[in-house]
């Protein structure tokens, strides 16, 4: 079965190209990109004007809660959002429960994601034993399950020694370890980003310090070990600065930024509407300049990618007082809108760029397939509409839980169709495209 | 702006008569002011009242303790309307025991006669009065309640459209009693 | 013969905007000026023999309480009754280990009920917020966890005005644990939008964040605080700050901070000495000053019960709240 998208305009800068190109798909692959190929008996998709083609978006960090705490989000819902917000892949948390800390329940989250038969899955391990920070877990039979990367997401590694351990163990099979960088006695019991707002508001704070404390740490034992080390949802100006000084020591770490924390700031504590928990994550949102930095670091390349640390929460969990709230919001159906919007149209970065951040580092930095339209490539396209006028809905979200704090906002840019495996598993009807 | 047509039913001059009259009338009614106390009703029924204290210190040479009551926690509307403010509360001053005294009550205008129904209850809630009197300076009927004035200023029959506005050199720059049709366009 | 002085000049306003009163951050100067305005009104109902109005009549109010709290519970309670309303008192024991109804929970069960007005106390922030979104009875806030504690403030600035006549161009420092008291925040609203020079002083570790920005001087000197100045407002430190190494000991914080008559010195001569109470003797403040001829902090408390009349009263004639979303 073979088909035959024409005429759009095609971003893939792995390849080094931006222009219109057309793509011939049979089957789960791409197997020829070209200008004007031949039908050839494929089903030709006219790519409407203003559509760009890019290789699928890839999002590394989102909480799909199953097993456990499926009232919030299951495998099935989570990967139909994903898809609904134009993601092909995304690598799901381990800090499930039980913790994904051994190979049987990588196994059972990889064949929840095989019946749902929509994006794809790439489960990420735990470090220690229910990463509770004692014992290192069967990583070797983690990657052999299909794990792609090692974390106790939720919490930091509980000691420099174990994260040196997991980082040369790890390293064997060439798994990168990502960290939630925190500190926690600096933690303590803070509930949002420690400035004015949360003084004002009488919210105990943690300052952007706690979470550069843990950047410096994961750095430093990167360079000792040679592993590969990603910052997990980074968020305050001095983690930013710990990761340049990094890179420019050539130390292998990476990191991620997500779009809430490049796009609001802890003055969503207060407007529009007080103690709001859908203002409730961590890292919190901070303070507007480490919010700048965020984009600064986007810009000029220090940020690897974008990740939307996709955390559902269900809507009772979420209506009590801030304190009580659990952290975290939902990401995969705003990410492209906020990206485009915020990132793009606001001149900061191209297209390209975003590409990049979305869809090439997530996918070198697992080492999966994904990334890039070249011949041969797996047939993981997502088709964005970079000129759609959007308005986020949250009732319509395709995930069980609507924890968001952008519900109703009115931004330029979203998702036309996502394409996994050849399989066009979302069109959006107000796209243009006409649905095959 | 509602257009209205008003007319001027009291001067002055005539105020001021009209009070020293009734300031005669209560020495004469009570055979002297022995046991006798005066409660303004807030805001005009207060100025009223000094006023009435005044004369009578000319008449009959003695201090007839005067007091103010504000009545607004005591009405029956209070409340009772879904939307808009509460009527701004003020400080009663009742620097005297009401204890067996006779007690005249004294206010601007009287209408349906729930200010006074409210003054009744606020003042029982202050002792025990030997008796209660009631001084208006204008009655304009249409009592709502069993409410009589004892000494009256001046009988005024009116239509529920209109209304009466008493103006006191105190509160307003000048003394006149004026009524006033509001016509709706 | 007293001829009582007549104020006839009316508010600039009558009502208050919003239904509830969920902190002084979000009134007016002129609606600080109402409540106070009508407190003075209701001072009045206490020395009557019969301490009663009618003016809450068939009004039900619940007194939701979430923490222990004696002194504001039953001033509260007071002013409820001498206002002829119906009280309810809830008193819920809180320990962080017992999970079991949320407060969503139980404010919609109250809800059922329809009570007119409910004023509630919580160990978290924002809580008062919270209950403002899911009910349609009126709110008062009688102290949300860190965040603000209004009628506090209210009574704070119905004394102050009761001795200085106005509350613009006073200097009030105000000396304590900072961070972790909604007393202070609550005061700090109310004084800087009255006009009042407002000093802050603590150790560090009890300094708020960026608090140059809420328009009061900050300051580690207790001596710079308080000289000149006309008010001194003590906040309580509670013991329980001991474990988060915020300062030594009760004695070095008493011997660097602590209200003595020698500081007392440095301060205006008809200074007014405040707290918010219970008082730590010994810690915050010396016996003598809490004793002494400038503290007016048994005044406070009576002053409570008609603020917070007035808060009752202007609120219970406030409209319903449409249906809450």
């Amino acid at each position: 079965m073979k088909t035959l998208l024409k005429g759009g305009r095609l971003v893939d800068p792995a390849n080094g190209i931006d222009g219109t190109r057309d793509i011939l798909i049979d089957g789960d692959r791409i197997v020829r990109v070209g200008i004007d190929l031949p039908v050839d008996g494929a089903l030709v998709v006219e790519i409407p004007r203003g559509l760009v083609v890019c290789p699928g978006l890839i999002d590394m960090h989102v909480h799909l809660r199953e097993p456990g705490q499926e009232h919030k989000e299951t495998v099935a819902t989570g990967t139909a959002s994903a898809v609904a917000g134009g993601f092909t892949a995304v690598a799901c948390m381990p800090n499930t429960s039980p913790v994904n800390d051994d190979a049987n329940v990588t196994a059972y989250i990889l064949a929840k994601a095989r019946e749902a038969n929509l994006a794809r899955v790439y489960p990420i391990g735990a470090v220690s034993r229910s990463s509770k920070g004692e014992a290192l877990a069967d990583i070797g039979d983690l990657r052999k399950a299909g794990c792609v990367a090692i974390t106790d997401d939720g919490r930091p590694v509980s000691t420099a020694i174990l994260m040196r351990r997991a980082l040369e163990y790890a390293g064997m099979f060439g798994m990168p370890l990502i960290e939630h960088c925190e500190d926690p006695s600096l933690k303590g019991d803070g509930v949002a980003h420690e400035g004015y707002y949360a003084a004002s508001l009488g919210l105990r704070g943690m300052p952007g310090a706690c979470e550069a404390l843990g950047v410096e740490r994961g750095i430093l034992l990167s360079e000792l070990t040679g592993s590969a080390f990603h910052v997990a949802h980074m968020s305050a100006r001095q983690s930013l600065r710990a990761v340049r000084k990094g890179k420019e020591a050539g130390v292998r770490v990476t990191c991620e930024v997500a779009p809430h924390h490049f796009t609001l700031t802890d003055e969503s504590l207060a407007t529009p509407l007080a103690y709001d928990t859908n203002t409730k994550m961590n890292p919190p949102l901070r303070a507007a300049e480490d919010r700048d930095a965020m984009l600064e670091g986007i810009a000029d390349g220090s940020v690897d990618a974008i990740a939307t640390d996709h955390a559902p929460h269900h809507y009772d969990e979420k209506k009590v007082e801030f304190d009580r709230a659990p952290f975290g919001i939902v990401g995969l159906e705003t990410a492209v809108p906020l990206s485009l919007d915020r990132l793009v149209h606001a001149g900061r970065i191209s297209l390209s760029r975003l590409i990049e951040l979305m869809s090439v580092n997530p996918a070198r930095i697992f080492n999966v397939m994904g990334g890039s339209l070249a011949e041969g490539a797996p047939a993981d396209i997502t088709i964005l509409a970079p000129d759609l006028r959007v308005r986020v809905d949250a009732a319509a979200f395709r995930s069980r839980s609507k924890n968001t704090p952008f519900d109703g906002w009115e931004l330029r840019g979203g998702v036309a169709a996502t394409i996994v495996g050849g399989r066009t598993l979302y069109v959006n009807p107000a796209s243009g495209l006409a649905t095959t | 702006m509602p257009d209205t047509t008003s007319a001027v039913v009291m001067d002055a001059d005539r105020i001021s008569r009209t009070l020293t009259r009734i300031a005669h009338e209560i020495v004469e009614r009570n055979k002297g002011v022995d046991e006798l106390a005066l409660v303004g009703i807030r805001t005009r029924g207060v100025h009223i009242a000094r006023r009435i204290a005044r004369t009578l210190r000319e008449i009959t040479s003695r201090e007839v303790p005067t007091g103010a009551l504000d009545i607004t926690l005591y009405r029956d509307d209070l409340m009772r309307t879904a939307v808009g403010p509460q009527p701004v509360v003020r400080r009663t001053e009742i620097p005297f025991s009401i204890d067996d005294q006779k007690i005249l009550l004294v206010d601007d205008v009287l209408y349906t006669g729930r200010t006074t129904r409210a003054a009744l209850d606020a003042l029982i809630d202050f002792g025990r009065p030997k008796a209660i009197q009631l001084i208006v300076l204008v009655d304009r009927g249409h009592r709502e309640l069993p409410i009589k004035a004892d000494y009256v200023g001046k009988n005024l029959p009116t239509n529920p459209e209109e209304s009466v506005q008493v103006r006191l050199e105190e509160t307003d720059g000048l003394d006149e009693v004026v009524l006033q049709q509001e016509a709706r366009p | 013969m007293t001829m009582v002085p007549e104020v006839d000049q009316g508010p600039a306003i009558t009502s208050l905007r919003s239904k509830d009163l969920l902190g002084i951050a979000d009134l007016l100067p002129e609606e600080i000026t109402l409540v106070l305005d009508t407190a003075d009104a209701m001072k009045e109902i206490a020395s009557r023999p019969i301490k009663k109005v009618p003016a809450l009549r068939g009004k039900t109010v619940v007194n939701l309480f979430f923490e222990p709290s004696t002194r504001t519970r039953t001033s509260f309670e007071i002013a409820e009754k001498r206002l002829s309303a119906d009280t309810l008192n809830i008193a819920i024991a809180t320990s962080s280990v017992v999970k079991g109804e949320t407060l969503a929970d139980t404010a919609m069960n109250l809800e059922a009920m329809r009570p007119d007005m409910i004023v509630l106390r919580h160990s978290s922030s924002g809580a008062c917020h919270l209950l403002s979104r899911i009910c349609r009875s009126a709110i008062i806030n009688a102290g949300d966890g860190t965040h603000e504690h209004p009628t506090q403030a209210l009574l704070d600035a119905f004394t102050i005005r009761e001795h200085k006549k106005q509350l613009r161009g006073l200097k009030v420092a105000i000396v304590g644990d900072l961070t972790h008291s909604r007393v202070l925040r609550s005061n700090v609203h109310l004084l800087t939008k009255m006009g009042a020079d407002v000093w802050v002083c603590g150790p560090p570790t009890l300094m708020p964040t960026d608090i140059k920005r809420w328009g009061v001087t900050p300051t580690n000197h207790v001596e710079d605080a308080v000289a000149g100045a006309d008010v001194i407002m003590m906040l309580r430190i509670q013991l329980e700050r001991m474990e988060g190494a915020y300062f030594p000991s009760l004695r070095e914080y008493f011997r660097v901070f602590g209200m003595t008559e020698a500081r007392l010195g440095l301060a205006k001569p008809d200074v007014l000495i405040m707290h918010p109470g219970p008082m730590n003797r010994g810690v915050e403040i010396a016996s003598e000053v809490a004793d002494g001829p400038f503290s007016v902090i048994l005044e406070q408390v009576a002053n409570g019960v008609a603020v917070r009349m007035a808060v009752l009263y202007l609120l219970a004639g406030g409209a319903e709240h449409e249906d809450p979303a």
